[in-house]
């Protein structure tokens, strides 16, 4: 059979069933393959819409997505999704199409040096030279993509090659003599660790997306219930621990709650699972726990002391890991009210600082209301597909997940233009959850093309604009740390005029039921509406413009220094 | 309850990471002989501002596998991230940070210098005391051969350069450790 029909079965046989794409000169052959191939294609409108669909989809369903694009300008447009699952590991494989072989490094139409491109960014890359090869290097993509750390492969295919005729065979083993992630953690660092944990008077366990990556997190749980330890997560380990809950500080780093900041400031052990020390969570990385010893289990030996010294590094599966260390744990059968004082004080700080916004007082409509109004109408149980900037922010601080892999966002590579093409995947990844876009009136029109991908799909996919007609976290930094000159913020004026797109018909004309809510009073109702109305919606709500995300670490400084 | 002298006490546990060991560090990396490997290899370096000092590539026994030869300076490089992040290149087969004691290092180097008819013999002779060979003469200029470890060769380069060192290249080192034990 062609080489591009042995793809096909290669996709059957890891189980694929919905891939995200774009046709085009180079990827002729592999599309004329889709049309006997039984397979789910989204056509998307452009290939980072396809990228960010597929990564949708892996967040939600934790199975590899998969997506394509045609050489040269297909491929540059799939290079943000690819660095964007590489930040934030998420696995993705990449089909890219390329010029025939002969044109290869000739400046040929279209062609592109993919692989070039893209190999600082990806977990690994395969050119085809031989056709017979792309069997067992789809299968081995997969496989790199899937397990350790996951992230993004890349597999470039020339057009010659891809209509080939091979013998194909299934294939049932890979054999990779230089990828061998480890798996299972230490015993002897185990027990340190459950050693540690049990010594520790103020310790805190900050979980990431680690977490979420190796479906710990009912190890996590078991871990921080039978301890009573006060736990955290990064942004992307969201509903790794359910909220609201008892031990629960909510989110840490730069616009965390005070009580999980403080808390790390004050530590004397931290014990980090599946997170990676980023800059958004230390801050100032000389002040950062200044007090604490460190823990760090995590699946990619160089993440352990990259950023802050371990004491008992842990590299391995979360999962493995979490439930020896809970069951280590529990055999030094610690006194539990050694934790008392550092409770009460956590306590203070919750009781003192809580995530909290004020009424307009002109009935205008505040946006973090908003996100409290859709935890009220999806009962908490959606998946929210966000794009970057503010209303990120606000929908990370005040809609509780209860479960991971209900959000999806872009934390590491902060994607403009993430949320809507992602949620595309989300809902075809989770057919009966109600998925919602939670964006800003910035973010949206970097991939709004996509609603017409949600039209032609017909999901039910609802689109939630909190618009204020500014690049709002931009405009933020301006004002606090720019001495409020504001440059090329404000989307929304030209010459006194509003110059905003008319987002109710914009929708209108992709089909979608478009709905303004404008008023504090009343909108709830209408959102409601909107979301129980069957099939796809776009709902503009007009917030208060000039509201900010607070609290907040200042860029470089320490977390005991947050404003707001 | 816990018997408070099992714990182990937070004080007790030192940082693992010695973020800079400020040594010179020979790294033996053997990789899969595919095309791109060292362009991922260099790549990393780029990316993540590591600085090489040296670097070789060349074939081993097994026409499959391929050898880098790298050098680079612990003072201003984590050899531990270093060695973490090229692990994690699939065509990444193996990584030795070879002890200095327990090594052979080599590398080679050919100057040229400039000489006159008076001068010439006394680079002849210099490079005959380094074990250098002479590979070429020329009127006004002559090509010496020298091999060695990173010090003899920085050496030689010290004592022909008040001559006129025209042009001078090293290979970069490659190393092998000593003993039965592979590499």
């Amino acid at each position: 059979m062609r080489a591009v029909d042995a793809l096909m079965e290669c996709l059957k046989a890891e189980g694929v069933e919905v891939v995200f794409g774009y046709p085009g000169g180079a990827n002729l052959p592999t599309y004329d393959a889709f049309v006997d191939a039984g397979i789910h294609h989204v056509l998307v409108r452009n290939e980072a819409g396809g990228g960010h669909a597929a990564e949708g989809y892996a967040k939600v369903t934790g199975k590899v997505g998969v997506a394509f694009g045609t050489s040269g300008p297909g491929a540059t447009n799939l290079v943000t999704p690819i660095v964007d699952a590489m930040m934030d590991s998420v696995p993705v494989v990449f089909f890219t199409g390329q010029v025939r072989t002969e044109l290869l490094g000739t400046d040929g139409f279209q062609e592109a040096d993919t692989i070039g491109i893209t190999m600082p960014a990806v977990k690994h890359s395969f050119m085809i030279t031989d056709p017979r090869e792309l069997p067992r290097i789809i299968h081995e993509a997969f496989h790199i993509a899937g397990t350790g750390r996951p992230g993004p492969v890349v597999i470039d295919l020339p057009q010659d090659l891809s209509k080939v005729d091979i013998p194909y065979e299934p294939v049932t083993d890979v054999h990779l003599p230089g990828y061998q992630p480890r798996t299972t953690g230490n015993a002897k660092q185990i027990r340190q660790a459950a050693r540690a944990l049990a010594a520790a008077r103020r310790p805190v366990i900050y979980a990431g997306g680690g977490v979420v990556a190796a479906g710990a997190s009912d190890e996590l749980r078991r871990l921080v219930r039978g301890g009573r330890f006060p736990v955290t997560t990064t942004l992307m380990g969201l509903g790794t621990y359910p909220a609201p809950d008892d031990l629960w500080l909510g989110m840490l780093g730069m616009h965390g709650t005070r009580a999980a900041n403080y808390a790390m400031d004050e530590a004397d052990l931290i014990c980090a699972i599946g997170a990676r020390f980023d800059d958004r969570i230390t801050g100032k990385l000389s002040e950062f726990a200044p007090r604490a010893k460190f823990i760090h289990i995590d699946v990619d030996p160089a993440e352990i002391s990259k950023n802050i010294p371990a004491h008992i590094p842990i590299v391995g599966d979360a999962k493995q890991i979490l439930a020896r260390l809970d069951a280590e744990y529990t055999a030094q059968d610690a006194d539990a009210s050694r934790l008392d004082a550092w409770w009460q004080r956590i306590h203070t700080w919750q009781e003192r600082h809580p995530l909290r916004w004020e009424p307009a007082a002109d009935g205008q409509i505040k946006p973090q209301q908003v996100i409290e109004a859709i935890h009220r109408i999806t009962g908490g149980d959606a998946i929210l597909s966000s794009d970057v900037g503010q209303h990120q922010m606000w929908a990370a601080q005040f809609y509780d997940f209860p479960e991971p892999r209900r959000w999806v966002n872009s934390g590491g590579l902060g994607t403009m233009g993430f949320g809507l093409p992602a949620a595309i995947g989300a809902q075809l990844g989770d057919r009966d959850r109600t998925t919602v876009v939670i964006t800003g009136d910035g973010s949206i029109q970097m991939n709004i093309q996509e609603l017409a991908t949600i039209r032609q799909e017909n999901l039910p996919v609802k689109v939630v604009v909190l618009n204020n007609g500014y690049l709002g976290m931009v405009r933020q930094w301006q004002e606090l740390f720019w001495q409020e000159r504001y440059s090329h913020v404000d989307m929304n004026t030209y010459g006194g005029e509003e110059a905003s797109p008319d987002f109710v018909k914009l929708a209108d004309a992709y089909g979608i039921r478009g709905v303004r809510l404008t008023e504090a009073a009343t909108f709830e109702d209408d959102l409601r509406a909107a979301f129980e109305a069957e099939g796809p919606a776009f709902i503009d709500v007009r917030v208060v413009r000039d509201e900010k995300v607070y609290p907040m670490i200042p860029a470089g400084e320490a977390a005991r220094d947050m404003v707001g | 309850m816990v018997d408070t002298n099992e714990l182990l006490s937070l004080d007790e546990l030192e940082a693992a990471g010695h973020l800079r060991t400020g040594r010179k560090h020979v790294l033996s990396i053997l990789v899969e002989n595919k095309p791109g490997v060292l362009t991922r290899v260099s790549g990393l370096f780029t990316r993540r501002g590591f600085n090489i000092d040296t670097l070789s590539v060349g074939p081993t026994d097994d026409e499959r596998i391929s050898r880098i030869t790298l050098t680079l300076d612990g003072a201003q490089n984590p050899i531990d991230q270093v060695t973490k992040q090229l692990h994690k290149l699939v065509n990444v087969l193996k990584i030795k940070d070879l002890e200095p004691a327990e090594t052979v290092a080599r590398e080679l180097a050919l100057f040229k210098v400039a000489v006159d008819a008076q001068t010439r013999s006394e680079v002849r002779e210099l490079a005959e005391v380094f074990r250098g060979k002479v590979v070429d003469v020329g009127r006004r200029s002559i090509i010496v051969e020298v091999t060695g470890d990173r010090s003899k060769i920085e050496a030689f380069e010290r004592l022909v350069r008040p001559y006129g060192l025209v042009e001078m290249i090293r290979t970069g080192e490659v190393a092998i450790s000593r003993g039965r034990e592979e590499t």
